[in-house]
């Protein structure tokens, strides 16, 4: 176990370096995450529908393609010069390689999200301050179930034609569980209400979760291996 | 007798059988008091419905065997009850409406059965886009044996998901713990329309295998000596 995971955080951290050093595509998600939230912005008559009630909509539509259009980034470098073959004849586990890329995958949208955040909370002056912790806990628990799932499924579409269109044809159906949980628990959160009011739909994200990243780690390698 | 010529025989069968259903429920079956003739449509509604999640159950199984044991029949299989999948999925979604509108009001609503079959359909769509993305047939074959075990998985967190919503659709009036709540006569109808059904899709899903197998004969023609081509 501590060998896998040791393994895993060798690609992430490869992953990282590259993106650390490129930039291009955090950049491209950062200012693409900016300019949905402006898109909302206008995309409402703001005199009919008041902020608090559009918050969570406007907050996990903004996440949800955020996130998905960061996910083809993870297969489609390895598709240069052969990098994936490289990494399949090296003595790696194909778990560790999916974790890894699920690791890398997360960092980087969480890094995308946490700009988000701020960037949301001072467009539409949504009061977060008090509900922070729990608001994070739940960004965290739905990030992990659309990346487990996005992360396995952009390994499956890397080598088609139209990739991108495909991956989000694919993704969309499968994040709709977690963002229904999302959106009401944030709902309840901004609206005031106790945290125990969401048990329901906390114990559905987290099953979620748990779901998908156990599939995903069991059916990743039959996306790499012939 | 070929496959392609048995699984005609079958669903030629089958529709014959249909039109019987039909005959049974319009001159046949007694008139439900409060939804008039509108309800007819349930017949056909209910085990198109079924058929849909016939084909998804079997397209998740028929993944599975085929990560496991890697026969090409399970993924023809996979394959031809997705497509089949897909038209029964569609006639539920257009029946529904149909039923809908006269007795709910509206034409949709996103109650928990509802968004399920939507997103089945969805699911089927987008199992038969990556088949026609990959062209190199193992590769199809795997990928399509991922995304079919994860669209199983996922449809019971969908419905989950969407119940947690109060539901508006008819609860369940077959398949309960207490005894159906349908009288004889409509009973009776609806489980001759759920056996004919059932047999429609196996005709169609035999049918649908030939023509797999036609197109893998054509491309081992093109490339001589090749692996085949299981599509």
């Amino acid at each position: 176990m501590a060998d896998l995971l040791r393994q895993a955080w060798t690609v992430a951290r490869k992953d990282l370096v590259l993106e650390f050093r490129t930039r291009t595509a955090i950049v491209s998600a950062l200012v693409f995450t900016a300019l949905v939230l402006t898109v909302f912005n206008f995309g409402r008559d703001p005199t009919a529908v008041p902020t608090i009630d559009l918050a969570p909509t406007i907050l996990w539509v903004t996440f949800t393609f955020a996130a998905m259009l960061t996910l083809n980034r993870a297969f489609q470098l390895e598709l240069e010069n052969q990098a994936l073959e490289g990494l399949l004849v090296s003595p790696l586990n194909r778990t560790s390689l999916y974790w890894g890329k699920l690791i890398a995958n997360l960092m980087f949208v969480a890094l995308v999200e946490s700009v988000g955040l701020p960037l949301f909370v001072l467009f539409f002056d949504v009061p977060v301050g008090r509900v922070l912790l729990p608001l994070v806990g739940v960004i965290a628990l739905a990030t992990l179930g659309f990346v487990a799932v996005g992360t396995l499924f952009s390994a499956l579409v890397m080598r088609t034609r139209f990739a991108e269109l495909l991956l989000v044809v694919l993704l969309l159906p499968f994040l709709v569980p977690p963002l229904i949980g999302a959106v009401q628990v944030t709902a309840l959160l901004l609206g005031g209400r106790p945290l125990s009011e969401a048990a329901g739909w906390l114990r559905l994200l987290a099953a979620y979760d748990i779901g998908f990243v156990s599939l995903a780690s069991l059916l990743f390698r039959f996306t790499v291996d012939e | 007798m070929t496959l392609a010529q048995r699984g005609g025989w079958i669903t030629g069968i089958g529709l014959a059988l249909l039109a019987a259903v039909y005959v049974r429920a319009l001159a046949f079956t007694p008139v439900e008091r409060f939804q008039g003739p509108a309800q007819k449509i349930f017949y056909l509604h209910v085990p198109a419905a079924w058929s849909a999640m016939l084909s998804m159950g079997l397209v998740g199984l028929g993944s599975i065997l085929y990560l496991l044991v890697r026969d090409a029949r399970f993924d023809r299989f996979a394959a031809a009850s997705a497509e089949v999948g897909t038209a029964f999925s569609l006639v539920m979604l257009t029946t529904g409406p149909i039923w809908a509108k006269p007795i709910w009001g509206t034409w949709w609503t996103w109650d928990a059965r509802l968004t399920l079959t939507l997103f089945l359909f969805f699911l089927f769509i987008g199992y038969l886009l990556l088949r026609g993305a990959v062209t190199e047939p193992g590769l199809r074959a795997r990928y399509s044996a991922v995304l079919g075990i994860c669209g199983l998985v996922l449809l019971p967190f969908i419905h989950l998901s969407v119940y947690l919503f109060r539901t508006l659709h008819p609860q369940p009036i077959v398949l309960k713990p207490s005894a159906p709540s349908l009288p004889g006569s409509m009973l009776v109808t609806l489980l001759a329309s759920f056996a004919v059904f059932t047999l429609l899709y196996v005709g169609f899903v035999m049918q649908r295998y030939a023509v797999s197998l036609l197109r893998e004969a054509r491309a081992g023609e093109g490339e001589g000596e090749g692996e085949g081509d299981h599509a």
